[in-house]
């Protein structure tokens, strides 16, 4: 299973690394990583249907994670691609906007990775 | 004889009137009043006393010889001396008169006709001098009512002057009371200013504080998953040691290390923020110290984005950053200028906020962009944005205090111009514009490197 995690922050690749150490090395999942919503979608474009999860920020400069959502929900029909929106702001308008352009999930800052583990796991 | 009397009575009553006029000593008019009832008793005791003649005549010349001597001598009575005049020729023609009738009457019957007519003379004499005398008295008369009237004139104008004296010192009073007033009224208005400006300062905290937040929330965040992270691999590294598998003990060991560093990173990147929101807030100690306007650049960038984020869910824009890192640290008073470029770039980022409101969905990318730049001898930090720009009409306004586009309880109207005070005059830079209607608006900031 390949992940694509969207985040302004490049450390989030290290953690990730660590957090998910046991999955990567037993080949459960794969990440790759892209840091600005502009990136993410070059990476779409360039691996078509390689990433099944995304998992995606919203708050970046530039395009920001909602922008990026609405462009994968619009162009990749077939099958869309799961999108999991995290941000540290965790209010009812990024909730709700996440939701109406067809986010699966909603996160809120600090992930909790036992929590986010779980929820990888069942939704693929 | 009796003439002489007749007249010295008369001088008498001259210098007698004298006297009042002048206030002189009472002796003096004792002295008067004992001559006036001589006079009178002399002539009492001419006609009284028969053959009192000769004694009369040699008192009364003695009296006319005292009074002429009076007037002539004592300047008190030098207002008399024209009366003297007038009757002087009459009394010394009827002295010598009498004094050659007294001394032989054949002389006297030879030259009688001449003494007559001396005597007619003397009289004319004296009625002409009583009358050039009343006609002086007049004429003097004239002119003391003249000089009274001007005295009077002159009395008026002082009570003027007086009046006016008056007058200038109320209204210097109230000038006087209207300065004291105004002093009081400046201190209070330098005082509010004071008040304003801090406020303005505790207004761009509040602006901040959400973007604080947010950004010491991400490094916290780190430091507590690397944390967690590295105690599991604790654990891994014990169990991999009881395995005895070196290899992965070195990995997981190298991995470590890099989590340290990492929380150490992010540790430090909310103690930054930390001090920077400190030295934020703390009014400036207007010292001067080497500072890296890139690293101040950036730190606001960052916590002017997230504040605004964090205040308007739907606001995002473009960040870019254009740095010169020749730069190094230059002198500067780094809460301050960090105030200006913050200002800067939050008046940016309303700009691009606003312009999307109107603009038309996907035709529009706010950006905002950060580029410092060193010329010679001088640094510069340019915020550009792309949003509205500012109408000409406008641009003379701009760094007046109070001056604002926004509405009203948003904006104090101080950030631009605060800005142009510690630009210019605490850091000898220039705080320019640039502007094109529609196309976006430019600060520069020059500093002397």
């Amino acid at each position: 299973m390949k992940i694509l995690v969207v985040d302004d922050e490049t450390d989030v690749q290290a953690l990730f690394e660590q957090r998910f150490r046991k999955e990567i090395r037993s080949g459960e999942m794969q990440f790759v990583f892209a840091f600005s919503g502009e990136d993410a979608l070059t990476y779409l474009e360039a691996h078509e249907h390689e990433a099944v999860l995304i998992l995606s920020d919203i708050n970046m400069p530039g395009m920001s994670g909602l922008q990026l959502l609405e462009h994968i929900k619009q162009k990749y029909h077939k099958p869309p691609p799961i999108v999991m929106m995290i941000t540290a702001y965790g209010d009812e308008e990024n909730y709700n906007m996440a939701k109406q352009l067809g986010a699966d999930d909603f996160l809120t800052k600090p992930v909790d990775f036992n929590h986010l583990k779980e929820k990888l796991k069942t939704s693929v | 004889m009796v003439l002489q009397s007749v007249l010295a009575l008369i001088l008498l009553n001259h210098l007698r009137k004298i006297a009042r006029a002048s206030a002189l000593p009472a002796s003096w008019r004792q002295l008067l009043m004992l001559g006036t009832c001589t006079a009178i008793a002399l002539i009492a005791i001419y006609y009284a006393v028969p053959g009192s003649k000769p004694l009369v005549a040699l008192l009364t010349l003695a009296l006319q010889a005292a009074l002429h001597y009076v007037v002539f001598t004592k300047k008190q009575f030098s207002q008399a001396k024209p009366l003297t005049y007038a009757f002087l020729p009459v009394v010394v023609v009827n002295l010598l008169h009498n004094l050659v009738k007294f001394i032989g009457s054949d002389f006297f019957e030879g030259w009688n006709v001449y003494f007559g007519a001396a005597e007619l003379f003397a009289l004319i004499w004296m009625v002409a001098m009583l009358i050039f005398n009343n006609k002086q008295a007049k004429k003097q008369e004239k002119e003391r009512l003249k000089n009274e009237e001007k005295e009077r004139a002159l009395k008026i104008t002082e009570q003027l002057k007086a009046e006016l004296e008056v007058q200038v010192q109320e209204r210097t009073a109230q000038i006087t009371q209207q300065k004291e007033a105004l002093e009081h009224t400046l201190n209070e208005l330098k005082s509010t200013q004071a008040q304003l400006i801090q406020s303005e300062k505790m207004a761009s905290l509040g602006e901040l504080t959400a973007g604080i937040a947010h950004e010491i929330q991400n490094p916290l965040n780190f430091v507590n998953n690397f944390s967690e992270v590295s105690e599991e691999l604790i654990k891994e590294l014990v169990e991999e040691m009881e395995k005895g598998n070196a290899i992965d003990v070195k990995a997981i060991a190298a991995d470590l290390v890099q989590n340290l560093q990492k929380i150490n990173h992010h540790g430090k990147r909310a103690d930054a923020i930390v001090k920077g929101m400190l030295q934020h807030s703390r009014s400036s100690t207007g010292v001067k110290e080497p500072a890296d306007v890139n690293a101040l650049a950036d730190e606001y960038l960052r916590l002017a984005y997230h504040g605004l984020r964090a205040k308007d869910k739907s606001f995002n824009a473009g960040m870019k950053t254009n740095f010169d890192t020749t730069i190094g640290n230059i002198n500067i008073v780094p809460q301050d200028i960090g105030r200006v470029i913050l200002n800067l770039i939050t008046n940016a980022f309303y700009a691009v906020t606003e312009k999307k409101k109107t603009a038309q969905a996907g035709s529009y990318e706010p950006v905002v962009t950060v580029t410092t730049k060193k010329i010679n001898k001088q640094v510069q930090i340019i915020v550009s944005d792309n949003g509205n720009g500012i109408p000409q009409k406008m641009i003379d306004k701009i760094f007046q205090p109070f001056f604002t586009t926004k509405p009203t309880g948003q904006g104090t109207g101080l950030g631009l111009s605060m800005s142009y005070d510690i630009v210019t005059k605490a850091h000898a830079g220039q705080l320019t514009v640039t502007t094109v209607e529609n196309e976006g608006a430019s600060f520069t900031i020059t500093l002397p490197a």
